[in-house]
């Protein structure tokens, strides 16, 4: 009915946190060792990137998303835009299918992104140690 | 199916951005991004669907699956069309900005 309205509403604040945070980043940088056992050095994922996979995980699905609820005739392009939304009885169910389906979806996929920025942290750490350990 | 549809693009556009990486300028994670995110909210869907029908979930009408086909080919259309839009507006290779602006001898 409107599921996708709960990530969209979490992309526009994934999106401004990532904005805001990339103006008061300033680059750091992390010593890897390459292939041919010397030091490269390269930037670290910055927290404002991190945060833009979150926006742009939630701004792709919820764009497909939207095009299946118009689609289904669910989205039109004249107020109140939502079709569940015109009169009380669909817009309870409408409400309850965003507090069910729409926050598990936001759910899973601020875990996914979890679970991403883990693996990423690990691996940076990883080659860290693996520098030390030879130096 | 729908679901299942924009899996194997989310799986097929991540194969060519590996291939790819790091030296591509395609923005082929435009579509990464798209198809991932769009599987995963299609699965939480798809999950809810199952708690309701049960087996059933399984053995849709041939008019349901049909249509649900046509929806997730469309949706696979509508990312590339925005994949498409993203490349030509941020033009990484220079190709449209060295279209419309030919240098006069």
């Amino acid at each position: 009915m409107a599921c996708f309205v709960v990530p969209a509403a979490e992309a526009i604040i994934a999106t401004t946190v990532s904005q805001i945070l990339k103006s008061k980043e300033t680059p750091e940088h992390l010593e890897l060792m390459n292939e041919q056992g010397g030091v490269d050095t390269v930037e670290k994922i910055g927290a404002s990137k991190k945060v833009g996979w979150l926006s742009k995980l939630l701004w792709g699905g919820s764009a497909l998303l939207a095009f299946e609820h118009v689609w289904h005739g669910e989205i039109t392009p004249f107020f109140p835009f939502l079709t569940a939304a015109s009169n009380p009885t669909d817009l309870a169910e409408m409400l309850s299918e965003m507090s069910t389906v729409g926050v598990s979806i936001a759910v899973l996929i601020t875990a996914v992104w979890g679970g991403m920025v883990l693996v990423t942290r690990a691996m940076e750490k990883d080659m860290t140690m693996t520098l030390k350990k030879a130096k | 199916m729908t679901l299942l549809i924009t899996v194997f693009a989310a799986i097929i556009s991540t194969v060519v951005w590996y291939q790819n990486a790091p030296g591509s300028n395609m923005k082929i994670g435009v579509l990464c991004w798209l198809y991932w995110g769009a599987s995963l909210m299609w699965l939480v869907d798809a999950i809810y669907e199952y708690m309701e029908l049960r087996a059933e979930y399984f053995t849709p009408a041939l008019e349901d699956m049909l249509n649900d086909t046509f929806l997730g080919l469309s949706v696979v259309a509508l990312g590339l069309v925005i994949w498409l839009v993203i490349v030509l507006v941020k033009d990484p290779k220079g190709v449209v900005k060295s279209t419309l602006l030919k240098k006069v001898d």
